[in-house]
């Protein structure tokens, strides 16, 4: 009657969460990243048509600075990395370091964050804020899309490291740090895409 | 303090305006009253509005969109009624502002709030039955896909009396809905409310995409699947493929009118028909995404009331497949008139033509269905009968307009609304009722009166001929959609047919509101004691009407295709099992309420501006949501001295319904 397919088969009793639950989860995590993918496409796509339009104002060349961009750029990398490290230790695991690490990540991407920040306060100030133009408008929202995305996953990150702290590394803990980990490493390769796009080609 | 808000939004001076929101009130407290005045608070919070149960968020949806399909009928009355009243020197009752409102009004819910949530709402009820699961994927997920849209369709109400709702149609062209052109309130309520209840529709998909892949019973593979579960799984495919790109439309739109944005504008350096193709590649495949699972839902009727395996059960499956995959690649057909090359559009005219294909395939599956079949012409059948004759016209004149010079001609008339109409009156909503009437039984317990059921088939069929075919002939004529008012005394007779068409329509939804009643006060005599009404062939009529809240006792095993049909054939059906387990079920919980509410609140507060009061209530759902993360207890046990017990309490009604005839269906 029973096969190991079976979603709901004869259940050891006491367990919160069956291990088929956690393997929904993730699966649904990821069509929701391919689904999130489709949001990114089109923002894209949209500044590949709108990418042009200056309306008289600044061009990419005018506006990006590449190192400054570069060095953001190495930061989320490197938090990429960092958040590697950590699910490295859950396998061990070992709790203090997944912190450790977790925060490391939690660090760089606040980095990154705040660099962007300040990218757009210098481009704002300028008076180059998203309203100059078609091209602007489509910059700041491609980029500050992918920014509020970091953000989000800056503030699911401290929610995380309280959780570890105060439940350890227990079973739905472990799953939602996998799904946080499949949401910043989804971050990085659209970061490299936004890097390329409007940093790369628009001084080119 | 409060934004733009006083108390000048509210149209005190509308008689008309002011009318519709005293009756919504007035109905909203005799409702109030009522649930007070018979004690049914604590049931009402504890057994639905923070239910989680798939079968309780189904009922809810459609009862959400059975309401709302009040409202959009009420605004289909005012703009026949215009439309019949306002030729030559009359000017109607409705102002050119007021009417604009009303069809833009009409659009909006008709798609989002009532054909949406009837889908949804069916979809719940039925594909954890059918694919032998306890519940969804996510449960919790599902009950905020339901506050959303719930959420979201409140706020289309309150437009009605705290300021006013978009006067650019249901498709909110650009730059029209820029702020120079909209600088109301009535864009950002329609932004908001699409915007939110998009968000609810995208978790229902990716909700709907992991039951169906990863929770079917042992044995059912993907060629096994019930066909109605094969059609909701490439409906949920559109859903998570194209909401995005609506969210994204909607975003930028929002950020060209509130911060000035350079996105949709025709200055500095904006595209205007970036939005409408962005809209449409949404757009087009929400016509799929409403159509599909009422495709299914005629096969699933077709098969049960021939008594016959559904014929051509893979190509049913590869055509459905196949219209998901081209659905994605017509919608330029929506705005041929761009000015694209006529190469561009010659590809998008192929393309759309070339879904008559799998489309024909469908119809002629569901007539080899019924050739020899034993039929039994019961309400669900009437619909489908209905929709089969009626929606091949409207394909045909579907293909018509997918020519690129035709569509030149045809483009905005009144032929376009006629033809799209003929697509989701006869294609998803006869498809919804069908399911509606097919489904009650199992979700409530008891059959609907079939008497009262035809009569509300035939006044929607001859309503619906009357009301749509003069349009064809209008469009033929030259006029152009949406008018307030026309000086061509030639089209007032037809307009004058429309007119009387609807009130038919009006009929059939009064018979189905007796329908409801009588049924209600016949349901001891016609309580469904077998669970199996239709001598059905699927899994979800193998369990008790209404279903345990576990759904199965033990999990089925499936070996073909009609997989309860293979059960009764082999006389294996509702056997007892040696032993029953613990049944582990997701607990209630008032989370997904609460993020409904708080939705409601931001909408509100961006519409008009209270910043304050928007981020108060975006704050509250991000610690709503980190509060219900924090809870990893969220299940019980049902014990498996409690599943016997209702179990047999079913066994018991089985052997009384064997002492009796068969209950109903023949």
């Amino acid at each position: 009657m029973i096969t190991d397919t079976s979603t709901f088969n004869a259940v050891s009793s006491g367990e919160f969460e069956h291990p088929d639950t956690i393997e929904n989860q993730a699966f649904g995590f990821w069509i929701y990243i391919m689904s999130d993918l489709v949001l990114f496409a089109t923002i894209f796509a949209t500044y590949a048509v709108l990418g042009h339009n200056y309306a008289g104002g600044p061009t990419g060349k005018d506006l990006f600075h590449l190192p400054y961009t570069f060095g953001e750029t190495m930061l989320l990398l490197f938090s990429s990395a960092t958040y590697g490290l950590s699910m490295l230790a859950m396998n061990q695991n070992r709790k203090d370091l997944v912190l450790r690490w977790l925060f490391a990540t939690f660090l760089l991407g606040l980095g990154f964050l705040a660099m962007e920040i300040n990218e757009f306060h210098h481009m704002i100030l300028d008076g180059n804020g998203p309203e100059r133009s078609a091209f602007l408008s489509a910059f700041f929202t491609l980029v500050g899309t992918h920014g509020s995305h970091v953000a989000f996953g800056l503030i699911w990150m401290s929610v995380m490291m309280g959780q570890i702290i105060a439940k350890g590394l227990s079973a739905p803990v472990q799953s939602r740090l996998i799904r946080l980990s499949i949401f910043w490493h989804f971050l990085d390769v659209v970061w490299v895409g936004v890097f390329t796009i409007v940093y790369l080609m628009g001084v080119m | 303090m409060f934004g733009k808000l006083g108390l000048s939004a509210i149209p005190y001076h509308d008689p008309i305006v002011m009318g519709a929101v005293g009756g919504s009130i007035l109905l909203a407290v005799v409702i109030l009253a009522l649930i007070t005045y018979y004690r049914k608070w604590t049931i009402l919070w504890k057994e639905w509005l923070t239910s989680v149960d798939h079968k309780r968020i189904g009922i809810m949806y459609i009862i959400l969109a059975l309401v709302m399909m009040l409202r959009g009928l009420s605004d289909a009355v005012m703009i026949r009624s215009q439309q019949a009243l306002a030729a030559g020197m009359s000017h109607g009752f409705l102002p050119p502002d007021h009417f604009n409102q009303v069809f833009s009004a009409h659009g909006t819910i008709m798609i989002i709030f009532v054909a949406m949530p009837f889908m949804v709402g069916l979809m719940n009820i039925v594909i954890p039955l059918q694919i032998g699961a306890r519940d969804v994927a996510f449960p919790f997920l599902n009950s905020v896909s339901l506050w959303l849209t719930t959420a979201a369709a409140l706020l289309v109400m309150v437009s009605l009396g705290v300021g006013e709702f978009s006067k650019a149609g249901w498709s909110g062209y650009a730059p029209l809905t820029e702020l120079k052109y909209s600088p109301g309130t009535g864009v950002d309520y329609w932004i908001w409310a699409f915007q939110i209840a998009g968000v609810g529709s995208l978790m229902t998909s990716i909700n709907f995409l992991v039951t169906i892949l990863k929770m079917r019973a042992p044995g059912m593979t993907l060629m096994r699947m019930p066909i109605f579960v094969w059609t909701v799984l490439c409906t949920a495919v559109l859903m998570v493929l194209s909401f995005p790109v609506l969210t994204v439309a909607l975003a930028m739109l929002t950020l060209d009118r509130y911060l000035g944005m350079h996105f949709f504008t025709n200055s500095l350096g904006g595209n205007m028909m970036m939005y409408a193709n962005l809209f449409w590649i949404w757009g087009h495949p929400e016509v799929y995404i409403v159509v599909l699972p009422a495709f299914g839902i005629f096969s699933e009727v077709v098969a049960t009331f021939s008594g016959k395996p559904l014929f051509g059960y893979t190509s049913m499956v590869f055509a459905t497949i196949a219209i998901m995959v081209l659905s994605f690649s017509v919608w330029l057909h929506h705005f041929f008139t761009m000015g694209a090359s006529p190469n561009v559009n010659i590809f998008f005219g192929i393309t759309t033509m070339i879904i008559a294909v799998p489309t024909g395939v469908k119809v002629f599956n569901w007539l080899f269905t019924m050739y020899r079949g034993r039929i039994r012409f019961t309400t669900p059948m009437f619909w489908t009968l209905g929709f089969i004759m009626t929606f091949t016209i409207g394909g045909m004149t579907g293909v018509l307009l997918a020519s690129p010079p035709a569509d030149y001609v045809l483009h905005n008339s009144l032929f376009l609304i006629a033809h799209f109409h003929t697509m989701l009156i006869t294609g998803s909503l006869f498809g919804y009722l069908a399911g509606y009437a097919y489904w009650f039984p199992k979700a409530i317990g008891f059959t609907l009166n079939e008497k009262w059921g035809k009569r509300t088939f035939w006044s929607w069929l001859i309503g619906f001929c009357l009301a749509f075919i003069p349009l064809y002939v209008l469009g033929l004529m030259g006029m152009p959609r949406r008018m307030v008012h026309y000086d061509n005394l030639a089209w007032q007779p037809y307009l004058i047919i429309a007119a009387g068409g609807l009130a038919v329509i009006l009929i059939g939804v009064l018979c189905q509101t007796i329908q409801l009643v009588v049924s209600i006060k016949e349901r001891h005599t016609a309580r469904d004691l077998t669970g199996d009404p239709w001598d059905g062939r699927t899994l979800e009529w193998t369990m008790a009407s209404p279903p345990a809240v576990y759904n199965f006792a033990t999990t089925p095993e499936v070996h073909g295709i009609d997989a309860f049909t293979d059960m009764k054939e082999k006389g294996i059906a509702h056997q007892k099992p040696d032993r029953y387990h613990d049944i582990h079920m997701p607990k209630n919980t008032a989370s997904g309420f609460v993020n409904g509410i708080l939705s409601f609140i931001f909408g509100f507060a961006m519409v008009w501006y209270i910043w304050w009061l928007a981020a108060i209530s975006a704050l509250g759902m991000l610690v709503a949501v980190i509060i219900r993360s924090a809870d990893d207890d969220t299940e019980y046990t049902v014990p498996a001295a409690e599943v016997e017990r209702i179990e047999n309490l079913h066994y018991r009604e089985l052997a009384t319904a064997a002492a009796m005839s068969r209950p109903t269906g023949d």
